[in-house]
């Protein structure tokens, strides 16, 4: 095992983790403003990549400049599932908005198999062809470009939360929904507005991973989970913990990939979720009690 | 004086339960209006009614002679009205100045926001020393004080507090209700609700009592600090 295979998988993992990241943050996005658990997130995100695909084989728009269309729609998405559907059950007891969201994951899956068939797809870009050597490690551009991006959105989210009056409303909603009401916020547009950015988080990831990995319509559920996992590691609701909860999965994954086998990626992902929750119940950044 | 705020036989509830009923009140431009009552009069519900949390099933609500039930609490708000609720419902990862300015949610409110929060401060000096400090980790007075002052932000014509005293020690009790008639003096007009009477009448041009939902007896100050009901029911003498 030498050090520029470890540092290799070190990168690779590292510049993946991006991705993972922002599916990550748009999942506790959601959780944290609404405490609803998004299990169609997964299959928000294969449509962010059949978008992507659309838009390049049909207009010739790379993915790397189309995500932003991508994130666009999935954002309609979002904001209209949340206001025709998630609004009714948002103080309903858990059992019955996992009904629904996984119905929502359905719906969605179901109509990527019409529209799009069963089989594998992957999108082409020219960026993903072209790569860099750093002495021994190469970078493959592809990934550097979407780390990059994945870097950026987190960052504009973190901005939009921090400065903007209407993410201070969000922020305030996920505070405290009942006095964000007292002082004239509309919650429900606060809401609509948090699940539309939580699936454009998650449609650009799936548009900006579409070069790198193949998809197809039955993806969605375990993209879903590889969410729930990130964000259970960070800390549900945090968005610095879904950050680098995604980094740190994408690494380990990687490294599981050097030192055991590709296939194991699962198994290392779910080990490291027992091993953090073992010793932070409340995962790496979250406030909840031990 | 105009009327600003006006109640006409409202009945509010919760599911099977009627809360109050036939509920009449006014508040005049530039008064402080007090609305007292025991645990469980039906106080809260009626300023969640004004305010638009809950439904009004009967009556009339009117700010300024335009109707208010049925609207939404953010179109109320924008009329004017704000509402410092029971328990202070502050946002406690925030800090004390995001709060304040979550407050100013109207155009004209935001727009003003720098210079009101000036006033603010200075009506609450601490706040102004606790700017950047969580909201959850001010003491009971401060955060009482910042509930205020979040919602002096949307510039209210009416300024309603929901039991501003409760939990306080009586020196920080002492300093906001001279804030609050500080307030008053320099245009606001207040409704607030309380059970400590005494400290609520003091502050008070008129008051209402509130008593099993509905209004058992009204009148000046003077004319509530001389009745034998109020003396012997809330005042313990
Ligand atoms: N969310 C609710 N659901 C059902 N009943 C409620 C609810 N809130 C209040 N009530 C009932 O409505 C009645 C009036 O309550 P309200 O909170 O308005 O009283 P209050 O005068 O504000 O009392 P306190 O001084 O204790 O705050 C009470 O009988 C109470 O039990
Ligand atoms: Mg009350």
């Amino acid at each position: 095992m030498d050090a520029a295979l470890i540092g290799q998988g070190l990168l690779s993992g590292l510049l993946f983790g991006g991705v993972y990241s922002l599916m990550a943050v748009g999942l506790t996005l959601i959780f944290g403003v609404m405490r609803v658990v998004n299990f169609a997130h997964g299959d928000m995100m294969v449509w962010g990549m059949y978008l992507a695909w659309m838009l390049a084989t049909r207009l010739g728009v790379d993915p790397y400049a189309g995500f932003v269309l991508c994130a666009g729609g999935l954002f309609v998405v979002g904001f209209v599932v949340q206001r025709t559907l998630v609004d009714r059950i948002v103080d309903a007891p858990h059992e019955m908005q996992i009904l629904l969201m996984l119905g929502v994951a359905l719906v969605l899956e179901n109509a990527a198999l019409v529209a799009f068939g069963p089989d594998p797809q992957r999108v082409r870009s020219a960026l993903t062809a072209s790569t860099l050597w750093l002495g021994p490690i190469f970078v493959d551009v592809g990934r550097l470009v979407t780390f990059g991006l994945a870097v950026l959105l987190t960052g504009a989210l973190y901005l939009f939360l921090a400065r903007t009056p209407l993410g201070r409303s969000v922020r305030a909603a996920a505070d405290n929904p009942y006095g964000a009401l007292v002082i004239g916020t509309d919650v429900r547009r606060v809401y609509a507005v948090a699940f539309g950015i939580g699936a454009a988080c998650v449609g650009a990831a799936g548009a900006l991973v579409s070069p790198i990995l193949p998809f197809q319509p039955a993806g969605g559920l375990s993209l879903s989970v590889a969410s729930f996992n990130i964000v259970i590691i960070g800390g549900m609701g945090s968005l610095l913990g879904a950050f680098v909860g995604g980094l740190l999965v994408s690494v380990a994954e990687s490294m599981g990939a050097v030192f055991l086998a590709p296939s194991m990626k699962e198994l290392v992902s779910f080990s490291l979720l027992i091993a953090i929750l073992l010793f932070r119940p409340a995962g790496l950044f979250g406030k909840g009690s031990a | 004086m105009s009327t600003l705020l006006r109640l006409e036989g409202i009945e509010v509830g919760y599911g099977d339960l009627t809360a109050v009923r036939e509920v009449s009140l006014e508040v005049r431009t530039g008064e402080v209006v007090a609305l007292i009552g025991g645990n469980g009069a039906g106080k809260t519900t009626t300023l969640r009614a004004i305010t638009g949390l809950l439904p009004v099933r009967r009556g009339v609500i009117e700010l300024d002679g335009q109707r208010l039930d049925g609207l939404s609490p953010s179109r109320i708000v924008a009329r004017g009205l704000a509402h410092v609720p029971e328990g202070r419902q502050l946002f406690p990862t925030m800090t004390v100045r995001e709060n304040l300015e979550l407050g100013a949610a109207g155009r004209e409110a935001r727009a003003r926001r720098h210079e009101t929060l000036e006033w603010v401060f200075r009506l609450f000096p601490r706040l102004q020393e606790r700017n950047r400090q969580l909201a959850g980790t001010l003491s009971g007075g401060e955060q009482q004080m910042c509930a205020i002052g979040r919602g002096l932000m949307a510039r209210p014509r009416l300024l309603m507090l929901d039991e501003p005293s409760l939990g306080l020690a009586p020196v920080v009790l002492k300093t906001i209700f001279e804030t609050l008639a500080e307030i008053n003096r320099t245009g606001t007009t207040i409704l607030v609700v309380e059970q400590n009477v005494a400290r609520a009448l003091a502050l008070s041009h008129r008051g209402y009592v509130l008593e099993n939902g509905r209004i058992a007896l009204s009148g000046s100050r003077d004319e509530l600090l001389a009745s034998g009901h109020i003396k012997q029911a809330y005042l313990g003498l």
